[in-house]
């Protein structure tokens, strides 16, 4: 079991198996492949797991395993292999989307342009030139975490949280980019806007993205978003391709 | 012929809910539900129904409902002045109302969150495995009037009125250690232990903002940290070090560190501080926080066996006998199954 590597509780009925206290692109590799060994063992007790950016979630039943009895069981489980070497998941899948960004659908690029020390113009090229890795779906149904942004993007959260953003926010924080799945709060700045859905319920699978798949935005202007907002056609005009 | 329940008037805050949506963080789905979980299920206990069961949370100002159908109901959750068909009803407490009966639920006098549940349940369609308004998720939404709520066959129309009491809760809230605890320094902890906090006006499903005049407790890189899981009953520190206790509609991922979760069984106490209440803080230790942990099934079971049948009013006694309810099977009463 790597060094870095610790469990956690989380609440009376959770372990969190942490596969680093920052972010790092071998330990959500880690993340996805330690998930996918719980899932297969099925173990008795367990009740649901879920992967975050570096960390596996397993909810349990203390009636029916002790912490205790399934640390123990993490923990020889965690000895087996390095798992920070595993692999990325089969079958991943690239989505271009396209993102309008500034003015309205921005209000915070040229706060996130500063604080990155670019200009406006540069940050949005830097943003679309970046290819993103879906790391984790979270805080809302089918909302991913996209990385990496290069170093000069490890860009503070907000001191207060803005009420709410719009659906399709593309938000940015820590060298990570989020297109928000329904309008929400967030501590994050958006920086633009896309008629992609996270989750769409017409759609099968109505969560068209899968950790591991691969993001990279299209830079669109403002009345082109309108357009694609007003039509919503399918993954708001994403164009999506299986990787190899 | 489904019996249903139809929205008169409805608050802003006022939605159907139930025990939540389970398995569904990995795709980034809270379980959501109910916002005082204990309240909710008080509900379940005095109409024994099961789990899962969906109901009417409303919060503020109320609302009014009318019934097409003898129908069961129950009062849980806050302290509220209610009437049917404009006579004073009882709260923890269920009672039966006539087909055209009006109920209205006019202040809440104490807590936050309130809770209607009909025999039967609400029988909408279930999405997402659940019938509650899901604000994060886009599940729903709030009840408005007009709304008409199918309900299920209640085999136990007739049965008798029940009343639950609970004991008077007191002392600190308890918070047991979680992924982020040792990042606050631990005079830091020592300092939120000690705070006396008051909940602020701002709050909703999502969480409660605690006001308090010392300074801002901050883990120092704060505002890099990477996002992680969020359990219901963290409590957060937003990036001015403001706390806020994370509620149902809790997102599932979050950056702000949290200094620790609140234990479910005392979560119900956030829930329903009202504005202005003084709330306090006290680590527990692991074991403390297992062997207060409670499942659903284990605490519906437990308010079961507290609820009681109560002596019923002279006035119901003869509603229920000009409803011909007596000897007659459920099925014809309620119109079968829904």
């Amino acid at each position: 079991m790597d060094a870095n590597t610790d469990i956690q509780p989380l609440g009376p009925d959770g372990i969190l198996i942490r596969f680093a206290d920052t972010l790092s692109e071998p330990a959500n590799r880690a993340a996805l492949a330690f998930r996918a060994v719980i899932d297969a063992a099925e173990l008795p007790g367990v009740s649901e797991t879920a992967t975050s950016l570096t960390s596996v979630f397993l909810r349990f039943q203390p009636d029916v395993i002790s912490r205790r009895a399934l640390e123990d069981d993490v923990r020889q489980r965690l000895g087996d292999r390095d798992w920070l070497a595993a692999a990325l998941p089969e079958g991943r899948v690239l989505w271009e989307m396209p993102a309008a960004f500034g003015g309205e659908h921005g209000p915070g690029l040229a706060e996130s342009a500063d604080l990155a020390g670019v200009s406006e113009g540069r940050a949005v090229e830097e943003i679309c030139a970046a290819r993103l890795r879906v790391l984790a779906l979270g805080f809302a149904p089918g909302q991913p975490y996209l990385g990496f942004l290069p170093d000069h993007w490890n860009i503070p959260r907000q001191g207060d949280v803005t009420p709410e953003v719009p659906r399709g926010a593309v938000v940015v924080a820590v060298r990570q980019v989020i297109p928000f799945a329904n309008a929400a709060p967030t501590g994050w700045r958006q920086v633009g806007r896309t008629a992609f859905r996270c989750f769409d319920a017409a759609l099968d699978p109505a969560i068209p993205l899968r950790p591991g798949d691969e993001v990279s935005f299209l830079p669109i202007d403002a009345l082109h978003l309108d357009r694609l907002l007003d039509k919503a056609p399918a993954y708001g005009g994403a164009e999506r391709t299986v990787l190899a | 012929m489904t019996r249903q329940v139809t929205v008169l008037r409805a608050g802003p805050q006022v939605s159907v809910q139930d025990g939540g949506r389970f398995g569904g963080l990995g795709i980034g789905l809270s379980r959501s539900g109910a916002a005082d979980r204990r309240g909710y299920l008080a509900g379940l206990a005095l109409l024994d129904l099961p789990l899962g069961t969906a109901v009417v949370e409303f919060a503020g100002l109320g609302g009014a409902v009318t019934f097409d159908a003898p129908t069961r109901f129950a009062l849980t959750g806050a302290g509220m002045r209610a009437t049917l068909d404009g006579q004073p009803i009882e709260g923890m407490a269920s009672h039966l109302a006539g087909p055209g009966s009006v109920l209205e639920i006019k202040a809440i006098t104490s807590g936050v969150y309130g809770y209607l549940t009909f025999g039967g349940g609400i029988a909408s369609d279930v999405v997402y495995g659940g019938r509650g308004y899901h604000r994060i998720g886009g599940f729903g939404r709030p009840l408005a009037t007009g709304d008409a709520l199918p309900l299920g066959a209640d085999d136990a129309v007739s049965a008798a009125p029940h009343r639950l009491g609970l004991p008077a809760e007191v002392g600190p809230i308890r918070l047991m250690p979680g992924p982020q605890t040792a990042f606050f320094p631990e005079d830091v902890r020592k300092t939120f232990s000690a705070t006396i906090f008051t909940r602020s006006a701002r709050a909703n499903r999502q969480g409660v903002r605690l006001d308090h005049d010392g300074a801002a407790f901050s883990t120092g890189g704060q505002l890099s940290q990477v996002s992680d899981f969020i359990s219901e009953g963290d409590v957060q520190m937003t990036g001015d070090g403001t706390p806020y206790v994370l509620l149902a509609d809790c997102q599932t991922i979050g950056g702000y560190p949290r200094i620790g979760t609140v234990l479910p069984v005392d979560l119900p106490r956030i829930a329903q501080a009202m504005a202005g209440q003084h709330l306090q803080f006290r680590f527990v230790t692991l074991d403390e926080a297992e062997a207060a942990w409670q499942s659903d099934a284990m605490l519906l079971a437990d308010l079961k066996r507290r609820a009681k049948p109560r002596v019923r009013d002279p006035r119901e006694m003869a509603d229920l006998l000009s409803y011909e309810l007596i000897d007659r099977p459920s099925g014809e009463v309620t119109g079968g199954a829904s």
